[in-house]
């Protein structure tokens, strides 16, 4: 009975790492043929014998209008747009969590409810008042118009607020007779108690930060601000005419877009499970 | 001299209602005075008014000679002990007994010594490295101590720090507060609903209930001349007998038993009998016997006398009580409350 139950919970989780992974493995091993393989007989299994040659192209490979574009640029513009955008929702929602709970005025939880509505305006619905904001204050093609617009949070905000609320009065008020005031509490009890809360926050947001898509598109017409994402569609729109599209480089450029965000989930996973399932207290 | 005066203090909640109800109490130079009450009676809404934790909606408080109403907690030169200690789970022992003097910028050699001394009287010392979660209940008490001791304050503030602790430590640890307080000779405030602790700890118990003083006095007063029914059934382990009564001339009537008892009272009275100061013998009020408890040292003897239910305590030697006894109290043994205000008569 044990055994049959264990036996079935394995096949199910088992399906479930084919389909998640085979999609990722077959692009994997595709993006080791040459495109003109590719070209001719679609998708691949097995290993094709360019890996190095193609995945240092993407890296190394000056492209785009003005040629300076390099994957390497890519990668260092995507990871300052993922840290930038987790970093800055960290501030921002710790800070708006930190308001709403321990500071007693009268529209706390008004405010709070109004943060939570914006749930339901989604950059997309607000993209071109947001535009115009960024627009006028000059901040097109700018890493501070790529990061400030869309550091926000509702949800970082939320879960702060969840967390805090966990956090014992007694340890506000033993904070407050050893005199430490609001700014102190802050740093010296807040920020460290709320460690693996941080981390999974971080996690969670950076992965979002590197995913973006739309923004980054409207934002930034100049190729330097170029992200990684944005990459995988410039290579396929590189070759124009006659040329074969080099599939093998876009797909070599999307497996390499996932790289960071599954480190930074492998190295975190532990601070991240933890901070989602206990508290230190 | 005293340390603390606390002066017709009351305390409202914006929503009217009044959890302090005008209180009264000094507490001297090196005294403890304890808080007995039950839960909601406002003990510990006082004491963290002492504590400047809650506001004060009426009334002073006046510390070491100044009026601390509107004063930060930490500038009221207090320490507070919690129930569930509030240690600072990130920090080691020793950054958490250094945390409030570094705040006031006291010099670091200074917080060393201090810290170690704490750590020493304590009995820490050992662990000063370790995060509290890595200690037991009554290690992280010896640490929430440590705590308010370091600070060296006018008055300590103990709110149930035991009831966090399994009952053979709690008994420990009563102990343990008590001896540390007589030495560092420093005056300090207890609240707690449990009785035993009051009984133990004080020097004074201040008996509150719905927001109002009861009574205040030292544990044997409080003990052997209850000022009213409240404190008589409150303190005291069994409570104390309370029996509606009738007093003639004849004597006492309860229920179709009367009692000869030599008492200027007359009329309906709350008669109150402490369960161990009642005598079971040849003669007396006929008290038929429903359970007896054994409780090793003491026996328990549950019964019925004149129709109303009464707790017996006896000594455990003898041969246990038949179905029927007779049972006698000496006249100064007997307490009585008038029935309507119950306030002693």
């Amino acid at each position: 009975m044990k055994k049959s139950r264990a036996i079935y919970d394995h096949v199910v989780l088992l399906f479930g790492v084919f389909v998640m992974m085979g999609p990722l493995a077959v692009a994997f091993m595709t993006s080791t043929f040459d495109y003109v393989t590719i070209h001719k007989e679609g998708m691949q299994f097995g290993f094709g014998g360019h890996f190095l040659e193609t995945y240092s192209t993407v890296l190394n490979k000056q492209s785009g209008f003005t040629g300076e574009v390099t994957g390497w640029l890519m990668t260092k513009n995507s990871i300052v747009l993922g840290v930038g955008f987790a970093l800055g929702k960290i501030v921002v929602s710790m800070l708006a969590a930190y308001a709403i709970v321990y500071f007693r005025f009268r529209a706390a939880t008004f405010c709070f409810w109004i943060i939570f509505l914006t749930l339901l305006l989604p950059l997309e619905v607000r993209i071109l008042p947001s535009y115009e904001v960024v627009q006028q204050m000059g901040l097109l093609n700018s890493y501070t118009g790529l990061i400030l617009p869309l550091i926000a949070s509702a949800t970082g905000t939320f879960f702060f607020r969840q967390f805090f609320k966990s956090i014992p009065n007694e340890l506000l008020e033993a904070a407050r007779i050893d005199g430490a005031g609001p700014v102190r509490f802050f740093f010296d009890i807040l920020i460290p108690l709320s460690k693996t809360m941080i981390a999974a926050i971080f996690i969670i947001m950076f992965v979002v930060g590197w995913n973006q898509y739309l923004w980054p598109t409207l934002m930034t017409t100049d190729e330097s601000y170029f992200t990684l994402v944005r990459g995988i569609k410039q290579i396929m729109q590189n070759m124009i005419g006659a040329d074969i599209p080099k599939y093998n480089e876009a797909l070599a450029m999307a497996i390499l877009a996932m790289v960071p965000p599954a480190l930074v989930i492998i190295i975190f996973q532990r601070m991240f499970i933890k901070g989602l399932v206990e508290q230190e207290k | 001299m005293t340390t603390l005066r606390i002066k017709n203090v009351k305390k409202r909640y914006p929503n009217g209602a009044e959890a302090v109800k005008g209180v009264t109490v000094d507490v001297q130079d090196g005294e403890l005075v304890v808080f007995v009450g039950p839960s909601g009676c406002g003990k510990s809404t006082l004491l963290r008014m002492v504590a400047g934790l809650e506001g004060i909606t009426e009334g002073e408080i006046e510390l070491a000679g100044r009026v601390v109403n509107d004063l930060e907690p930490a500038e009221r030169n207090i320490a507070m002990v919690f129930q569930n200690y509030a240690l600072y789970p990130h920090m080691t022992v020793r950054k958490n007994l250094a945390y409030g003097l570094k705040n006031r910028g006291t010099p670091k050699a200074e917080i060393d010594k201090k810290v170690q001394d704490a750590g020493e009287l304590l009995q820490i010392a050992e662990f000063l490295d370790r995060k509290p979660s890595q200690l037991s209940g009554g290690q992280r008490q010896r640490v929430a101590m440590g705590r308010a001791i370091v600070r060296d304050p006018a008055i300590f503030l103990f709110d149930e720090p035991l009831s966090n602790l399994d009952a053979k430590l709690r008994n420990q640890m009563r102990l343990e507060i008590k001896n540390l307080q007589r030495r560092l000779k420093t005056a300090a405030i207890y609240v707690t609903h449990d009785q035993v602790e009051a009984m133990t700890l004080a020097d004074r118990i201040v008996v509150l209930n719905h927001g109002q003083i009861e009574q205040i006095g030292t544990p044997s007063e409080v003990y052997s001349r209850p000022e009213s029914i409240f404190v008589a059934s409150f303190i005291g382990a069994p409570p104390m007998n309370l029996i509606p009564a009738d007093v003639t001339e004849a004597g006492i009537t309860v229920g179709d038993v009367t009692m000869p008892i030599n008492t200027a009272h007359r009329g309906a009275v709350t008669l109150g009998l402490r369960p161990e100061r009642v005598q079971i013998g040849d003669s007396g009020a006929p008290m038929r016997v429903t359970i007896v408890e054994e409780l090793g040292a003491t026996r328990l003897v549950h019964g019925i006398l004149g129709g109303q239910d009464v707790t017996l305590a006896q000594d455990a030697d003898g041969p246990p009580p038949s179905d029927l006894v007779h049972v006698a109290f000496k006249p100064e043994d007997a307490h009585f409350f008038d029935a309507k205000t119950g306030r002693r008569l």
